[in-house]
């Protein structure tokens, strides 16, 4: 029997728990909840899994927990940390014959307390960066400042990334910040963090959980839901994060040649693209991945993104659940939920103002150049 | 305004390790030290077992002089730390050599600081560890 190649690799089902602020359930209630609303998405149980992949933030839930959860029944177990990484990984397995369906989660609830806390991941320790008074939102903005001096790029650019991107989640009920639509004056008017990153360019912290199930196209056709096909994914990683200076000269066009790759891979250029799902952990961040990943060329996003091209009625609708700012922005989730995101946007699963229609082919990425890592991901609506 | 933006007291100090001690010894005596591997000469920081161009070891330490320009920097108004005093200037700091790393421009109202200023080193006394700070010279 001829092994599925990765366009015969489908995901069948999403599901994002409550996301807010802090979360007091505890991780093993909400994961288990995601599963459930994933199980029955796809029309299966737990005897139709072979494959697990999972994490848990601040509990430490890992596959082996969760085998154990479904009975314990022979599974394939990922290692991956939940997101492009861990859907490619499962992928993987799938095509070699491993397993033939894959249940994946995460979730993180019981790690921040109070409204003022700081993302715990943004603190780095390191010898040569905690002295300066260095955390994540100065090694980003460290990246736009440079960008900023070389093309001239304007904060005003920054704040329509922020509000445009805000602008979907204050119309997605299932975002934390459902409700409280953002302009560029409210982003510039915010409080200052790290030149040239207000308030409201940076993410927020909050808490969730998320699932998902993968398979064949075969058993796919036997399940519920739609299945949107993996048309090319690939990691892009340059080192360990938050240690070396964050040179534009390196890291700037981080994502480049994974995503060329995904593009050549797929047979598709930037121009096929209908909707990006991107890593927005601060508003610089999508400006760099327009120009990283071909959109654009290096120093026109800015402008790309003050025509509004941007916004969910733009060209290139970018961040369309309200991303890590506005829907949520959960440790061990994050990256998971911008997979998520791009099928729910393929499949039409976003409420009716925020869909993109017509929507064949959807980009995702996961983390950012002052990570030192960017996964890139195409997914489609047809393989 | 906190024009001298980088307290000597409370901030999180580095823990010198047996790789990086060389770099904080030479703090210490005034002098601002990186890694240079003897055999393709590129300069190694921040430090290194071998050369990641090469993969040659060991990697000598040399002087550097100190002076640069601002490469990229950012005004820091909300510290992840209570010992900075905010605003004040993390910057990257692109040595003559050829290098980079990171510290703080002191000595300078944050507002007027741009990319590709000049700067030079200054040693800032922190007690267990003398931190390599810069300063904007004409």
């Amino acid at each position: 029997m001829a092994l599925p190649s990765l366009s015969d690799v489908a995901i069948v089902a999403v599901h994002n728990t409550r996301q807010a602020r802090q979360i007091d359930e505890p991780e093993d209630s909400l994961m288990l909840g995601a599963f459930r609303a994933v199980m029955v998405e796809a029309g299966i149980g737990p005897a139709d899994i072979d494959g697990i992949s999972a994490h848990g933030w601040t509990s430490g839930i890992n596959g082996s927990d969760v085998i154990a959860w479904l009975g314990g029944h022979p599974c394939w177990n990922g290692v991956h940390y939940p997101g492009i990484a861990s859907v490619m990984e499962a992928a993987g397995a799938i095509m070699a014959g491993q397993c033939h369906t894959v249940l994946m989660g995460a979730a993180q609830s019981g790690a921040h307390r109070g409204r003022t806390h700081t993302a715990p991941w943004t603190r780095p320790e390191n010898e040569f960066v905690a002295c300066w008074g260095m955390f994540t939102p100065a090694h980003f903005a460290l990246i736009a400042r440079r960008h900023m001096a070389l093309y001239g790029t304007p904060v005003e650019a920054l704040a329509e990334v922020a509000a445009a991107i805000r602008s979907n989640g204050a119309v997605n009920p299932e975002a934390v910040f459902f409700g409280k639509p953002v302009t560029r004056e409210d982003v510039l008017n915010s409080r200052m963090i790290a030149d040239p990153f207000h308030l409201l360019d940076c993410a927020m912290t909050s808490e969730g959980g998320s699932a998902i199930v993968m398979t064949t196209r075969e058993r796919a056709r036997d399940m519920g839901g739609e299945p949107i096909y993996i048309l090319a994914g690939a990691l892009e990683r340059m080192g360990q994060a938050y240690v070396e200076p964050p040179l534009w000269d390196r890291f700037g066009m981080m994502g480049a040649r994974a995503a060329a790759g995904c593009f050549e891979r797929a047979g598709l250029t930037p121009k096929d693209v209908d909707v990006c799902e991107f890593y927005d952990p601060f508003s610089f961040e999508i400006i760099r991945q327009l120009e990283a990943y071909g959109f654009c060329q290096p120093g026109e996003a800015a402008g790309f993104v003050l025509d509004g091209n941007i916004r969910i009625d733009g060209s290139l609708p970018v961040a369309t659940n309200g991303g890590l700012m506005s829907f949520s922005h959960a440790g061990a989730v994050q990256n998971l939920q911008k997979v998520i995101a791009g099928v729910q946007q393929l499949r039409g699963l976003l409420p009716p103002q925020l869909t993109v229609k017509g929507a064949e082919v959807a980009m995702i990425s996961n983390n950012g150049s002052g990570a030192v890592t960017c996964d890139v991901m195409l997914l489609g609506k047809t393989a | 305004m906190s024009y001298v933006s980088a307290p000597a007291e409370g901030r999180p100090l580095p823990v010198p390790t047996e790789l990086s001690a060389p770099h904080w010894d030479g703090a210490r005596e005034g002098r601002l030290m990186v890694q240079q591997c003897p055999v393709c000469e590129a300069y190694v920081f921040i430090p290194r077992r071998a050369c990641p161009q090469c993969l040659a070891e060991p990697l000598e330490w040399v002087e550097s002089s100190g002076k640069g320009t601002i490469y990229s920097y950012t005004i820091i108004h909300r510290p992840p730390h209570p010992a900075f005093e905010p605003p004040f200037c993390a910057a990257i700091i692109a040595l003559e050599e050829g290098w980079h790393m990171l510290s703080n421009v002191v000595g300078t109202d944050p507002a007027t600081i741009a990319v590709g200023q000049a700067v030079a080193v200054e040693f800032l006394d922190c007690g267990e560890v003398t931190l390599p700070v810069f300063r904007r010279v004409n």
